[in-house]
């Protein structure tokens, strides 16, 4: 129910934040997107949408930062199993 | 980058498990409340490749599921109504109230349409001036501005034959409701991702201190997952009860400030009925009185009925985390997707049919 897709803008129209819209790509597939809530979105942005509207912009060094800091977990070296 | 498939990585999640087992030294019990998490896990099998330690349990996290049977009956009275248009989003279609669902009043002449967005209801409402239409306003924050713009626009453009049933959902209500219980040891939570991303995680701090709780706000693909476990499984080691932010490339600790201005000026926060739960006082959402004029429930004469519920379902429990899927007598025999019992059952996101799909079905 909560499911929200990723899609990178590709187009904007409407200047009364209400009625911001834009066309969204998703991996091919473009639809009619509300951007209203993420009235600073520009073109090439990647959002999250859920029913029909972005709902935030992707952050795309976040994105990148959680993987890098993904690998430094698995090459941290063991515990020594005092973990408490 | 795409987002989706970069998070996907099984030989770093199946590290990172493994990698969880030589850390954790006591047994912890973490609870999601997310049905698309609930989905993702049981679907990928995050919590089989989990340490023996380390158990997941599945919180009131599906929106579809919770809505009250009461609600559900109301849905099938109003459309079954020759002058309505009934829209909804498809998962709510194959939700049973009294007897019956959405689709067997679209099989006897009810006018139900599935739409993708909530303003794609409103569309149907200009296009039809002769017919009420009502759009079933259901979820957790996440949906709820969505709906809010839908009923905003829908005032400002006098579209007066446009209206909501609404029954939205809290997640934080729920969350305390779940802790205050005596049934139910949870030592940990994973705040739903893309709740967070429209209400940020201010207000979990609160929580985590009051209940000694980490709460780490969690993304939805495999390897967010079981990095959103391993957060909250190391503040638990070391004693921590912090809220931490594992989604932060969809998650603003502030949130979706646009957003949440729409909800604040359309809905107020009522007392909600939960399926499966009861009723969890200021854990829903409703219309503000100057939208009366769009709210379903006081535009139409309505006679509500006392639903039937099951007597041999857990799915209170369940949705409680004091039981799984499969201790129900009923799980998989009497209680099934297409003949679902209660609350866990009666969407693809709800424990009881994640585990029938993905665990009774793939072992049959």
């Amino acid at each position: 129910m909560c499911i929200a897709v990723p899609g990178q803008i590709k187009s904007i129209k409407g200047a009364n934040p209400i009625e911001l819209r834009g066309t969204v790509d998703f991996g091919g597939v473009e639809r009619d997107i509300m951007l209203s809530f993420v009235p600073e979105s520009r073109i090439g942005d990647w959002v999250l949408v859920h029913a029909g509207f972005a709902i935030t912009i992707i952050d795309e060094d976040s994105a990148r930062q959680t993987l890098r800091e993904f690998d430094q977990i698995l090459d941290e070296s063991e515990p020594d199993g005092d973990a408490g | 980058m795409k987002f989706i498939d970069e998070y996907r990585d099984a030989n770093a999640v199946k590290r990172l498990a493994d990698k969880m087992a030589s850390v954790v030294a006591r047994d912890w019990t973490l609870m999601e409340i997310c049905g698309g998490q609930t989905h993702a896990i049981v679907r990928f099998g995050i919590d089989e490749l989990l340490p023996d330690k380390v158990t997941l349990v599945h919180g009131p996290g599906c929106p579809v599921c919770v809505t009250a049977a009461l609600t559900i009956d109301t849905a099938l009275d109003l459309a079954a109504r020759p002058d309505v248009i009934f829209c909804s989003f498809g998962d709510m279609l194959r939700v049973p109230g009294s007897g019956k669902d959405l689709l067997t009043v679209r099989a006897q002449g009810g006018d139900v349409r599935t739409v993708y967005s909530p303003v794609d209801a409103l569309a149907i409402a200009k296009d039809n001036p002769d017919k009420k239409v009502v759009f079933f306003a259901i979820g957790f924050e996440t949906t709820a501005p969505t709906t809010a713009m839908a009923v905003y626009r829908a005032a400002q453009e006098h579209v007066a034959n446009f209206s909501l049933l609404v029954s939205h959902v809290l997640v934080i209500p729920a969350m305390e409701s779940i802790l205050s219980s005596p049934e139910a040891s949870i030592d940990g939570f994973l705040a739903a991702g893309h709740v967070c991303t429209v209400t940020g995680y201010y207000a979990y701090h609160a929580v985590a201190q009051k209940y000694n709780t980490p709460i780490v706000v969690t993304g939805f693909e495999p390897l967010d997952l079981m990095r959103g476990i391993y957060a909250c499984v190391s503040q638990l080691e070391a004693g921590k009860s912090e809220v931490d932010n594992q989604y932060s490339r969809a998650v603003k600790p502030e949130g979706n400030l646009p957003a949440l201005k729409m909800i604040d000026g359309v809905f107020e926060i009522c007392d909600r009925e939960w399926r499966g739960l009861g009723t969890i006082p200021a854990s829903g959402l409703k219309l503000k009185q100057e939208y009366a004029h769009h709210d379903a429930e006081l535009i139409f004469d309505l006679k509500p009925s006392v639903p039937e519920e099951s007597t041999v379902c857990i799915s209170g429990r369940i949705l409680q985390g004091a039981a799984k899927p499969p201790q129900c007598p009923a799980f998989g025999t009497a209680c099934t997707p297409e003949h679902p019992l209660g609350a866990t059952m009666v969407s693809s996101e709800g424990a009881c049919a994640a585990y029938f799909k993905y665990r009774l079905l793939s072992k049959r």
